[in-house]
């Protein structure tokens, strides 16, 4: 025999080049890169220092909650409340430092609230057995409800005596002058791609994707790990809410509404694979990037802003068809 | 010494009895074949064994000393590992995450403990390669055959120093040519001296590879023994109720 067994155990059957050709991830950042280089040529308020600093600071929101909807997605799961949790850290952040407290007490009482409607979606989800959509939905409407209740639906622009330290950290750009958003998503990204790839706890999140019940066999601790993914979805969102009120200066009950869409969006965009066990950080950014640079354009080209829909819901189908036409090439 | 020695073993659900006082003995190195009808009660025993389930009466011992299991995590620290008829797998992740699903290894200290992919490829390659399996550590488990999916599955039990492996249903759904290498699997656990309890509905597969087979009928065991004093006839009559039961 020409081959030992030796040699085909040690063999790699993927070169890092065909890997990165089978990444939708990858195919999406060309798209994403053709598109700046077109509307660069094309327009002459693209590639601008004003308006690409516009971009890189609307794809933050977008793209930070992404990464722990990108969490959750590798699950098998889903989390719908994203846009309204964002709106309820916001307030409870607002609501806290116009009442005279400090920035601290006012981001601790945020990030608290995202934990806490996190945890009640995750206990429901993993030790109830709910199903994530249900839960998530009414949540939904719990969270922008709360918020509500606790502005009395009023518009909050007062921040107290912090009130400026809170606009510096959203609005600001204290390194080499990148807006501070930007600075917040590379970081949780990095900290999102490492724990995804080095971790036990990301191997599990992989693992309770592709099969629950092998993961619960193999004595994965499931149930926590589902919790924790909640969580840290929610987190996201309220960080986001946080930054966010920083840079509008304001907050109405009505930010936020919609994004949940946008955010899963983008996470698809980026190969994330609703049906589990698929997902990247990376992809998540690079997802987001898409959906903000069609908007971006759309505008800057003349095209009328009712054609947004269309393009962003044209890549969602075109970045999944990517890898649909991979698997039937796989079947055959 | 017996590896595991099982006496006088019961398990009753309320007023059904689905297993009655079952006894027998394993040493190492031996496969045996556990046979029986459905609802013959294999798989309470098993579960039994495997830590599933507390036996309502009589007692289990391994190397000699009184085995009692709480949980499954029990059994597996004592030696015991079992390969599960749907064998477990998530297809997304490669053959070597697989094998360590559950116990990966890390290097460094917390918080920077990472996952130690090197080791963890090349000590799955090195049980690839003594379970004699072409199976590539790195490949996704989507990719693979039945014959390296059952390789990958049993791989598992032997990260540690498994005494007894528990395989349901091995060979249940795949082809021909997989059966015969998931026997020869069988046959490389037993020769490091591993025991081997095959539950299976294929009598020619129990008759190929297992040393002894053990008759199970209504939570019974209605025979124990030598595969070459046997025949796969006297089995079926046995399984069947044909045969009342034989020495």
């Amino acid at each position: 025999m020409a081959v030992t067994l030796d040699q085909t155990i040690a063999h790699k059957q993927h070169t890092w080049l065909s890997r990165l050709l089978n990444a939708q991830t990858f195919w999406v950042l060309l798209a994403v890169i053709l598109a700046c280089i077109y509307l660069s040529f094309a327009t002459d308020s693209f590639a601008t220092t004003k308006n690409l600093y516009n971009i890189t600071r609307n794809v933050t929101f977008v793209a930070i909650i992404a990464l722990g909807m990108t969490l959750v997605i590798i699950t098998g799961g889903i989390d719908l409340s994203v846009g309204s949790v964002l709106c309820l850290c916001s307030m409870v952040l607002g609501v806290t430092m116009h009442a005279g407290y400090s920035i601290e007490v006012g981001i601790a009482a945020a990030i608290a609230t995202a934990l806490i409607v996190g945890a009640f979606n995750g206990v429901l989800i993993a030790y109830l057995g709910f199903p994530p959509f249900v839960v998530t939905l009414g949540m939904l409407s719990i969270a922008r409800s709360l918020a509500m209740v606790a502005s009395g639906n009023t518009v909050v622009f007062e921040f107290g005596p912090d009130h400026d330290k809170l606009l510096s950290l959203g609005g600001g750009a204290w390194l080499f002058g990148i807006a501070n958003p930007v600075l917040y998503m590379i970081i949780l990204a990095l900290l999102t791609g490492f724990v995804l790839r080095w971790t036990k706890f990301g191997r599990h999140v992989y693992a309770i994707g592709g099969n629950e019940h092998a993961a619960t066999l193999t004595g994965v601790p499931v149930k926590p790990i589902k919790v924790a993914v909640y969580m840290i979805s929610a987190l996201s969102a309220g960080i986001a809410g946080i930054i966010q009120t920083g840079w509008l200066g304001a907050i109405t009950t009505n930010i936020g509404a919609g994004l949940e869409l946008q955010v899963i969006a983008a996470a698809v965009i980026g190969g994330a694979n609703l049906a589990g066990g698929v997902g990247t950080a990376f992809g998540a950014l690079v997802g987001a990037a898409l959906i903000e640079i069609i908007r971006n354009s759309l505008g800057l080209l003349g095209i009328n802003a009712f054609w947004q829909g269309t393009f962003i819901g044209g890549a969602i189908v075109l970045a999944v068809m990517f890898d649909r036409i991979r698997n039937f090439r796989q079947s055959e | 010494m017996a590896v595991l020695e099982l006496t006088n073993i019961s398990k009753h659900f309320g007023a059904i009895h689905a297993v009655s006082d079952v006894s027998f003995a394993i040493e190492p190195g031996e496969v045996v074949g556990l046979m029986g009808d459905n609802g013959a009660g294999k798989s309470t025993l098993v579960k039994m064994i495997a830590g599933n389930y507390r036996p309502s009466e009589g007692s289990m011992k391994m190397d000699g000393a009184e085995l009692v299991l709480h949980k499954p995590v029990d059994a597996r620290r004592h030696g015991i590992e079992i390969v599960h008829q749907d064998l477990a797998l998530c297809d997304n992740l490669t053959a070597a995450a697989n094998v360590f699903l559950g116990r990966e290894l890390r290097k460094g200290v917390w918080p920077l403990a990472v996952l130690d992919y090197a080791t963890m490829y090349r000590r799955s390659g090195e049980i690839f390669k003594e379970l004699k399996s072409e199976t590539r550590p790195r490949d996704l488990v989507k990719q693979m055959s039945g014959g390296q999916r059952q390789a990958v599955a049993i791989a598992r039990t032997m990260l540690s120093e498994a005494k007894i492996v528990l395989m349901d249903e091995p060979t249940a759904a795949i082809s021909v040519r997989q059966v015969a290498e998931v026997l020869n699997l069988i046959r490389e656990l037993r020769s490091k001296g591993i025991a081997v309890v095959l539950i299976s509905h294929r009598m020619p597969d129990v008759f190929t590879v297992a040393d002894r087979v053990i008759v199970m009928r209504r939570g019974r065991k209605v025979a124990d023994k030598q595969i070459a004093r046997s025949s796969p006839e006297e089995v079926t009559g046995l399984i069947t109720g044909a045969i009342e039961q034989v020495a």
